[in-house]
């Protein structure tokens, strides 16, 4: 309890000071971890939204395969990634491994299943006659899936917070494409792993606490937003 | 008559292999109402969404206005001259006044249009007061207003509307059906209506059709139909409770003598000996008198004595089922009930005019 307490107490510090290292490693988590949120969200609401309204052969395995991916294990995404990103791999032409842009792209190798995921539900929850409804009113096809999506906003803004809470708090593919390397790729859960290990336990509590109050400022804004409104 | 708005030709539908619709003609009138009636699964809701091109059909054509349905890509353009309501109010989430004009805004109508239209039929429907009201807080009946003024608000030249007084209760149904009217028979807005309920589609329809198994068994004016249904299987639809199997032994001056099981009636009706037919009775065309009493000087020509084996109250009167080695269905007020004295297992004489029966020719 006492290596918590004190722990603590220095990361309060840590933090009041506005360590430069701590504001660079959080903000980094920010950039990498919101972009690859955001471009989950282009790639997961649009395919889990054709999911939901269109049949095709071969739909139910598409959408059992999205729900595996819901759960794929970072380490697994880091591994693959990696083997991609590498010198001598299919995209190592691109020089990505161990930079920003490659723990986007793991992260978003994580996230666009849970977004992807989470619309087909969402979409899938509205009354099966609405659609046609919207038709028989006479939207046209853009028209329905944009009044669709703004009905199931709210379970919508639910996936976004998914999408982001798994990848925001993910270590197996942030450090593994990478690299856990000072000042150029070091995220909060990643620098905690490395300042866990050295036995700096202040430092870690203050990422752990910044990583717990950026999850939590970024849940709150999208709850306002999903439920502003919804007080009847 | 002039050409009709929309018009079927040899349609059929089937799923997974399965016929569920077979229309081989169907037109539909400019400014009338047609009541498509029958009982659930018979196809009726398919037929709607065949009319309002939100479905094509697997066989046949669909006209509107002398012109087969065009391509995929002008389809639009013609849904959006029709506008659907179905049995869930389906509305979005916002005000009642966000709702009534999603159509409209749809089409990108003019602001001042729109202001105009929401006026008028929102008045018409008396949910002018709830314009700003979210609809998740309304009851199912001012549901149902908003809906019906969400589409009526489109002025379209066809208004389908699928069961869309199914989910409301007795009272909330009768106001808005009554208004409902008022506004169809003032706008004569092309309407095809679809419905379980024998009382709606009298209530609405100027012509009638009765939809059983995929198929329109009878289409003609709402008297006609359930006055001389043409089956057996429209007869039970449109509430003939007695149908009884006849062979026309003898006609004599138009009055021909039909032995039914047990008994030998009369009926007035173009029939020839040795023809099998089917007599349908509706409860209203049958008088009950307790036995012993004056039934000898009804003029009714036919009387046949049974025993009252149960009566279910409906409404204002009791439907008695009476056997008398047939069974048959008679309406009954409460108050005669009372003062003929009669209860289950009562001996009665049964009586109708030889004119009553309504007389299916069978095959």
């Amino acid at each position: 309890m006492e290596l918590i307490w004190e722990g603590t107490k220095q990361a309060a510090l840590l933090l009041i000071r506005g360590d430069p290292d701590v504001l660079r490693i959080t903000l980094l988590s920010l950039q990498v971890s919101g972009a690859a949120t955001l471009l989950s969200l282009l790639v997961g609401i649009p395919l889990g939204t054709a999911l939901a309204l269109t049949r095709f052969p071969g739909r139910g395995i598409a959408i059992s395969l999205v729900n595996t991916g819901m759960g794929l294990p970072p380490v697994v995404v880091g591994l693959f990634v990696s083997i991609f990103l590498w010198r001598s791999g299919p995209l190592g032409f691109l020089e990505l491994l161990y930079t920003p842009t490659a723990i986007v792209i793991a992260q978003l190798v994580i996230a666009a299943p849970i977004v992807t995921g989470l619309t087909v539900a969402a979409v899938q929850q509205l009354p099966p006659k609405l659609r046609l409804q919207l038709i028989g009113l006479g939207a046209s096809r853009l028209q329905v899936v944009w009044l669709l999506l703004k009905e199931a906003r709210l379970p919508l803004l639910a996936a976004v917070m998914a999408g982001f809470g798994g990848v925001i708090s993910e270590i197996g593919a942030s450090i593994m494409v990478g690299g856990n390397i000072y000042r150029q790729t070091r995220v909060l859960t990643t620098a905690t792993v490395l300042e866990t290990s050295k036995g700096n336990f202040d430092i870690a509590i203050a990422l752990s606490l910044l990583l717990l109050l950026l999850t939590f400022a970024v849940n709150w804004t999208l709850t306002m937003i999903q439920q502003r409104g919804r007080t009847t | 008559m002039s050409a009709p708005i929309l018009r079927l030709e040899g349609i059929q539908v089937a799923y997974d292999g399965a016929l569920i619709l077979d229309v081989p003609s169907l037109e539909i009138q400019e400014g009338q109402t047609l009541a498509v009636i029958g009982p659930n699964g018979a196809g009726k809701s398919t037929l709607l969404r065949l009319l309002g091109v939100l479905e094509a059909p697997t066989e046949g054509r669909v006209l509107f206005r002398g012109r087969p349905v065009p391509s995929r890509a002008a389809l639009l353009s013609l849904r959006r001259r029709m506008a659907s309501v179905f049995q869930e109010p389906l509305l979005t989430d916002g005000t009642v006044e966000e709702n009534v004009s999603l159509g409209l805004r749809l089409r990108r109508t003019d602001p001042v249009e729109v202001t105009r239209r929401l006026q008028e039929w929102m008045g018409a429907l008396g949910i002018r007061d709830l314009a700003k009201r979210h609809t998740r807080t309304l009851s199912g009946g001012e549901a149902q207003r908003v809906s019906l003024a969400r589409a009526l608000v489109l002025e379209p030249e066809v208004l389908l509307l699928d069961e869309p007084f199914a989910a409301l209760d007795p009272p909330t149904r009768e106001g808005l059906l009554a208004d409902l009217k008022t506004i169809l028979s003032k706008a004569r807005i092309t309407t095809v209506f679809v419905t379980h309920d024998r009382d709606e589609a009298l209530a609405l329809g100027d012509q009638v059709a009765v939809m059983i198994g995929g198929r329109i068994l009878q289409a003609d004016v709402p008297e006609r139909v359930f006055a001389n249904p043409i089956s057996e299987e429209v007869a039970r639809f449109v509430g003939v409770e007695t149908i009884l199997p006849g062979l026309v032994r003898s006609v004599n001056d138009g009055l021909a003598a039909v032995e039914v099981p047990g008994w030998t009636l009369e009926v007035a009706a173009p029939l020839t000996p040795g023809e099998r037919i089917l007599l349908c009775l509706r409860p209203e065309e049958i008088t009950l008198f307790p036995k012993g009493t004056v039934a000898a000087l009804s003029s009714a020509r036919n009387q046949l004595h049974g025993r009252v084996i149960r009566h279910l109250p409906t409404g204002a009167a009791y439907r008695v089922t009476i056997d008398c080695g047939v069974l048959i269905v008679a309406a009954v007020t409460r108050q005669s009930w009372q003062q003929l004295g009669l209860a289950d297992g009562v001996e009665v004489v049964t009586s109708f005019k030889a004119t009553a029966p309504h007389v299916i020719h069978r095959a």
